[in-house]
């Protein structure tokens, strides 16, 4: 169990946040059916770093993107994403 | 041929200091080439060979495996055996399974202390009898062995469970599978080691696949930490390595790897006589020969390859137990432990050819690969063997994500943390 630093809140124990799913297969609404299969049903699953989404469920509710390693957990990035993070 | 094991062998060794017992397998270098080569040397990947060997002749195959055989998975489960599941596929597969776990000890000459003590699933409310009774009735269809039991049949099985009435989860009943029971874990892995080895299969430990070699698109080898090894057709056995080793192929497969947990207890005097579990709460509560109370849960729910697992996961799974049974609350917890479970998107295993010639899968158990394992390897053996799945595993095919003819027994859908 470690520490996620929420994006709004600081850093949080991990077990107020829910892992939702890898940046990569959000379906792309533009695409084909055959890169939303893709997108759904495969996974890079790598021994290193990934970028995955999570939600501060029991907490602030806000979605973020983790830059997360599978083997140490350690967290090398965290991104605000939603309407808020909008440019 | 090796010495057999038996009442006589043991008699004859006590004239000779037992000193005529031999290695149980070899540990040769690896050759150039073999006509199979199987990435994993877990329960899965040593029973597909020593089928490959025993049913299909093929006998010039190796198993390479990273660390020592039996250390991954096969090590790392809480031993369970049944063929309960809803969907006919599934059902099928576990049910050619569990008849070859009733004869396996047999068959290898090795003591696999198969135990088929009953696996219950308890129901809490009338939704859930109803969904077991459904359950029940479809493995019945298929000739499979399951009966509804009421609480007092329960209480006569389990007396410790906490069957009264104003009980936090009551116990409106279970679907109880007698034939399901436990096995020990290591013995699985050694004993089809042994076997497999004394057929000719060669089983290189400490030799980590690190890419494949491709003419085209074929895969004609493994390149290894051992150096290159040619075959005619690998198969890939990894469990929770599944999506790293396929990835070297450049493959991306439908699985998360998430960390599932187990912990035992203190051996105490039998007090769990069946294996109970709780799909609604989800804990799985049995009690190994040595008589330490072994339990788990839930996966943790986010990808990992650590091989540990977050403790609050744990204690989900021990306060639904003790809920259930109070009795468990006196125990002290003895060992923890985790491994890497790779979780398919609709919760079935993939078993056939991949979309690289000369490369085969066999992934995706998600947390219930121990049971599968004579089935696993009976299947995979056959699909190795022939290029064509089995019909038990031809529905567990890598297309059947894009084709929509998913098996998804929990109908969850393509969320395995949600699983």
């Amino acid at each position: 169990m470690y520490q996620i630093t929420c994006p709004h809140c600081g850093p949080r124990a991990q077990t107020e946040f829910t892992y939702e799913r890898t940046t990569d297969s959000v379906v792309d609404p533009a695409g084909d059916a055959q890169t939303a299969m893709q997108a759904l049903y495969t996974r890079a699953n790598p021994m290193g770093l990934d970028d995955e989404i999570w939600r501060h469920t029991y907490g602030c509710r806000a979605w973020m993107v983790l830059t997360r390693h599978r083997v140490t957990h350690e967290i090398t990035a965290v991104k605000a994403i939603g309407p808020e993070a909008l440019p | 041929m090796k010495t057999p094991y038996s009442a006589f062998s043991l008699l004859r060794g006590a004239l000779n200091g037992q000193k005529h017992w031999e290695p149980a397998w070899r540990d040769p270098e690896p050759r150039a080439s073999y006509d199979v080569i199987i990435i994993g040397g877990g329960g899965h990947g040593l029973a597909t060979a020593y089928y490959l060997a025993k049913v299909h002749g093929i006998r010039n195959v190796a198993v390479l495996e990273k660390s020592w055989i039996g250390g991954g998975n096969v090590g790392r489960n809480t031993t369970l055996v049944r063929s309960n599941y809803r969907l006919p596929q599934l059902h099928n597969f576990f049910e050619f399974g569990l008849k070859l776990w009733h004869g396996l000890s047999d068959d290898l000459n090795y003591n696999v202390m198969f135990s088929p003590r009953g696996a219950m699933f308890l129901g809490h409310n009338d939704g859930d009898m109803i969904k077991l009774a459904e359950r029940g009735d479809a493995m019945r269809c298929d000739g499979i062995d399951a009966e509804l039991l009421t609480p007092k049949q329960i209480a006569k099985i389990e007396p410790l469970l906490d069957l009264s009435r104003d009980a936090r989860f009551p116990i409106d009943g279970a679907l109880i599978q007698w034939r399901a029971g436990t096995a020990r874990h290591d013995a699985v892995a050694w004993g089809y080691a042994r076997a497999a080895d004394a057929l000719g299969v060669d089983i290189i430990q400490k030799c980590e696949v690190t890419g494949f070699v491709k003419d085209g698109n074929r895969i004609t080898g493994v390149e290894t930490t051992r150096g290159r090894i040619l075959a005619g057709r690998t198969g890939i056995c990894v469990a929770g390595h599944s999506g790293h080793v396929a990835g070297l192929a450049g493959l991306r497969l439908p699985i998360e790897s998430q960390t599932l947990q187990a912990l035992v207890t203190e051996g105490v005097k039998p007090m769990v006589q069946s294996v109970i579990m709780s799909q609604s709460l989800h804990f799985y509560v049995s009690q190994s020969d040595k008589g330490g109370i072994v339990m788990g849960g839930d996966p943790d729910n986010w990808p990992s390859y650590a091989r540990r697992g977050q403790p609050t996961i744990k204690e989900h799974a021990i306060a639904q137990a003790v809920t259930c049974m109070p009795a468990l609350s006196r125990l002290r917890m003895l060992r923890t432990w985790s491994g890497v479970t790779d979780m398919s998107f609709d919760g079935s295993p993939i078993i056939g050819p991949s979309p690289i010639d000369g490369l085969y899968l066999n992934a995706g158990w998600c947390y219930g690969g121990f049971k599968a394992t004579p089935a696993s390897g009976w299947t995979y053996a056959h699909t190795l063997a022939t290029g064509k799945p089995h019909e038990l595993n031809a529905p567990f095919s890598l297309e059947r994500f894009m084709t929509g003819a998913t098996i998804d027994e929990t109908s969850v859908g393509p969320f395995p943390n949600h699983r």
